[in-house]
């Protein structure tokens, strides 16, 4: 409300003028941009640092298990709040999902498994369109709620259906897990090159062959959602409606579209979605069956890796892969491998340096640097973080992407605004 | 009598639909909810349930009342659940720490959470007035985080000390402690419920009788016509987001100080969603959280005996969730309609004939004005946390 705070009367009467026009990269180019520095800002840690993990398939393959039921609920946070309605009820809805996926999933396979978290979820979903589309509630109170009320109703539903078979309230029976197929050939050769330890290409080798090897459909379905959702959102006719409602629905009503309907469909979406997210938890394998509070704010960290990616789906599957891979390192080896992590962060931040220095902007240079001159010395004088706050590495990047770039995101316009038909101005 | 009408009615409906809804869920689960009912109802005569109750409403009202500082102004502090963790912790290190006479090393704790709180606090408040993070996402993060804070600090490398298989803070000397009203074999009411309701009272005068608590519901219902009035909302949004912190951080205290001594990893969580909870269904009202506080903290402590007659206790967690999301829509019909009847009697009275309700006094700017301060004048003051104003805030930029 930066517009609402200052005086008006000391408003400037001319137009601000327009800010220096800058050559910007093609979506495409700038995201394969940012994977080649990432691939090589971690080759070159896990070469300096001695800590080959950084790139093993080990990890690439658990990086990507993590990152998917966060990039599901991303998603469906994406499909919310680009139709207008804040969604911070995903993480009720996923936990519906994981019931919904253990409920069906033990009686009748995975697949029914994964049907049933869309269904669970969707019907969350349902529940925040009515009390905010029609009811006109305000969204991150309605959203509360459903947390609150989906977290009641899966414990309510496991003690009743899933005790009995599992003598235990807060689990589920076992479930059966989806199949795993892998690339042979290609993963390999890919092995071959990992193993021949040379620098650069057995980093490469090493982050693919674990995408590659050990993939579910459900993964395979996930990495889809992403293309499928930009595809659907940005180049249908259908999706540039909905992103109206988002935008300006008054805008878009007196051009007869349905806003309602529109916000129905998307929050119904973003409900099944955050559904699968669940199932992603139940039915990989390698994942428990239902556990009471397996999610631990898996919504909220794809709230954030949606908003850390700009509202946009590319920028989405970044931020959940990047949210996973930190999740997957304090897993694997602990504090010796964030640290080598926060070493990374040192070389992005000398890379990010050299740009702004270029560019001329100083006061960013100026911060970067000292940024990098403060990583550097905590990489030096701790052998090891503590595991208790590695844990909460996906949260502390949140805070700080929020706080350095939160100017240059740009949510939809009328995101969490209310919108009455009719009642426009 | 309509606004009365207005403020009770929804929480009734909500209720009512709630104990209807959770009767259909029984019945489906071949439960009987007439035996549920009565045996939760029983439960508050035997033994120390209704002290409990009172102890646990005690300690939600703090967090109710936290929260709804920050709704007063359309501020959504979801970081309540943090705050209060890091409180306690913090009065519960300093507590264990020092040794004071009786009476001042109770108030060095109550202080030093309450700083802590309010510290913590500062953290998405100072990001919001520079950065324009949006304060709901920013303390989701660092709830998660005060998880993190609390598991490193309460480890016996920092400032942990392992009793049993319990790893907790340094236990509080006798000094430290605040004695309760013991009522025999029915238990103690903690004596700093009173520092709860001290708090409730004090909340109400800064509401209605301070020029702050003016300014606070000024930028809350309308933040141009606030900064008009020469209202600095940066300055408004720190202010009102430190003091919730504070608030926040004492929510742990009646029972750190009245029974625990300690402060453990597993010392309970909840209590901010809880206050957030309570808060909606209060309204932001001082008497209304209370009465918000004392049916959940009903709803918790009697649930035990659901077990007793064979139905889940985890029905209850249903009925709250339900509550909630039922109080808010029956509170916005309720809203509705009576906006819509203020419309039309403006319409009658200025001699516009709206023959199809709200459409044509909208088209008309003058008629929507005067139907707008009829409304407001008809509203119960207590601020109503629109979604015109929250959310999407990041970028700011209103519709003008």
């Amino acid at each position: 409300m930066t517009t609402a705070t200052s005086n008006p009367s000391a408003a400037p009467l001319t137009l601000p003028t327009a800010p220096p026009p800058r050559r910007r990269l093609p979506p495409l180019a700038s995201g394969l941009l940012w994977v080649v520095l990432a691939v090589v800002v971690l080759s070159t840690t896990s070469y300096l640092t001695n800590v080959p993990q950084l790139t093993a398939s080990s990890t690439a393959q658990t990086a990507l298990r993590l990152a998917l039921p966060i990039l599901l609920a991303g998603l469906g946070g994406l499909w919310a709040e680009r139709s207008g309605v804040i969604n911070i009820g995903l993480e009720g809805m996923m936990i519906m999902g994981t019931w919904g996926a253990a409920w069906a999933g033990y009686q009748w396979g995975p697949w029914a498994g994964l049907v049933a978290a869309a269904v669970f979820g969707a019907l969350g979903g349902l529940l925040h369109a009515v009390a905010t589309v029609t009811f006109g509630v305000n969204h991150i109170v309605s959203g509360v709620a459903i947390n609150l009320l989906g977290a009641g109703l899966t414990k309510y539903l496991a003690t009743l259906l899933f005790e009995p078979v599992s003598h235990n309230p807060r689990e589920s029976p076992v479930v059966p897990k989806f199949d795993t197929y892998s690339a042979a050939g290609l993963s390999d050769w890919l092995g071959q090159l990992e193993h021949a330890q040379r620098v650069g290409i057995s980093d490469v080798a090493g982050l693919l062959r674990g995408v590659l090897t050990g993939m579910s459909p459900l993964t395979l379905l996930g990495l889809l959602l992403v293309p499928a959702s930009y595809l659907v959102l940005w180049r249908t006719r259908f999706g540039l409606r909905l992103r109206s409602c988002g935008e300006n629905p008054v805008a878009a009503e007196s051009l007869g579209v349905n806003v309602y309907l529109f916000k129905y469909l998307a929050v119904l979406a973003s409900g099944a979605l955050a559904g699968l997210g669940g199932a992603a938890l139940v039915l990989n394998p390698g994942q428990p069956g239902y556990l009471e509070g397996q999610t631990t704010g898996r919504g909220y960290i794809g709230l954030a890796a949606m908003i850390f990616g700009n509202w946009r789906p590319g920028g989405l599957l970044g931020g959940s892969l990047l949210f996973g891979y930190a999740d997957d390192l304090r897993l694997g080896s602990g504090g010796r491998s964030v640290l080598a992590l926060v070493y990374g962060a040192v070389l992005l931040l000398v890379v990010l340096l050299v740009v702004q220095l270029v560019r001329r902007r100083w006061l960013a240079a100026g911060i970067s640097l000292v940024a990098a001159g403060l990583l550097y010395a905590l990489y030096w004088s701790v052998d090891e973080l503590p595991s208790e706050l590695t844990t909460y590495l996906p949260h502390i990047v949140t805070l700080v992407v929020l706080a350095v770039a939160s100017q240059r995101l740009r949510p939809p316009a009328a995101d969490g605004r209310l919108y009455r038909r009719g009642e426009g101005e | 009598m309509t606004a009365l009408r207005g403020k009770l009615l929804p929480p009734v409906l909500a209720l009512v639909f709630s104990v209807l809804l959770c009767s259909v869920a029984l019945l489906i689960s071949h439960g009987s909810p007439s035996t549920a009912i009565f045996a939760v109802g029983r439960q508050v005569g035997e033994g120390t349930t209704l002290v409990n109750i009172v102890n646990t409403a005690g300690v939600y009202y703090l967090a109710g009342l936290a929260v709804a500082i920050g709704f007063q102004m359309n501020l959504f502090n979801i970081g309540v659940e943090g705050q209060y963790r890091v409180g306690a912790l913090a009065g519960a290190i300093v507590g264990g720490a020092v040794s004071l006479p009786f009476g001042l090393h109770a108030a060095l704790i109550v202080v030093v959470a309450a700083l802590a709180g309010a510290l913590y606090a500062a953290i998405p408040a100072v990001l919001k007035v520079t950065r324009g993070v949006n304060e709901v996402i920013s303390t989701i993060m660092l709830n998660a985080l005060a998880g993190g804070i609390l598991a490193y600090l309460i480890n016996p490398s920092t400032f942990g000390v392992l009793r049993g298989n319990n790893v907790g803070t340094a236990l509080i000397p006798p000094s430290g402690w605040v004695p309760g009203i013991p009522f025999g074999p029915a238990g103690t009411v903690f004596g700093l419920v009173f520092l709860a309701a001290a708090l409730g009272v004090g909340y109400w005068v800064m509401m209605n009788r301070t020029r702050f608590g003016f300014e606070l519901k000024a930028s809350g219902e309308s933040p141009a016509a606030a900064a008009v009035g020469g209202v600095n909302a940066k300055r408004m949004v720190l202010t009102a987001m430190l003091l919730s912190g504070g608030v926040a951080g004492l929510v742990a205290i009646p029972e750190l100080l009245g029974r625990d001594h300690t402060y453990t990893v597993i010392s309970p969580s909840g209590y901010g969603f809880t206050g957030i909870a309570v808060a909606l269904l209060g309204r932001n009202h001082p008497a209304g959280i209370a009465l918000g506080a004392l049916l959940w903290s009903f709803l918790d402590k009697s649930a035990v005996a659901l077990d007793d007659v064979g139905v889940s206790r985890e029905i209850v967690t249903i009925m709250q969730g339900s509550i909630v999301l039922s109080v808010v829509v029956a509170y916005e019909v309720v809203r509705r309609v009576e906006l819509a009847r203020a419309r039309r009697r403006v319409g009658r009275e200025s001699g516009v004939t709206g023959e199809a309700g709200p459409p044509p006094g909208d088209r008309e700017p003058a008629t929507q004005h005067g139907a707008d301060h009829a409304a407001g004048a008809d509203q119960p003051a207590g601020a109503h946390p629109s979604a015109d104003q929250v959310g999407g805030a990041s970028t700011g930029g209103g519709r003008s």
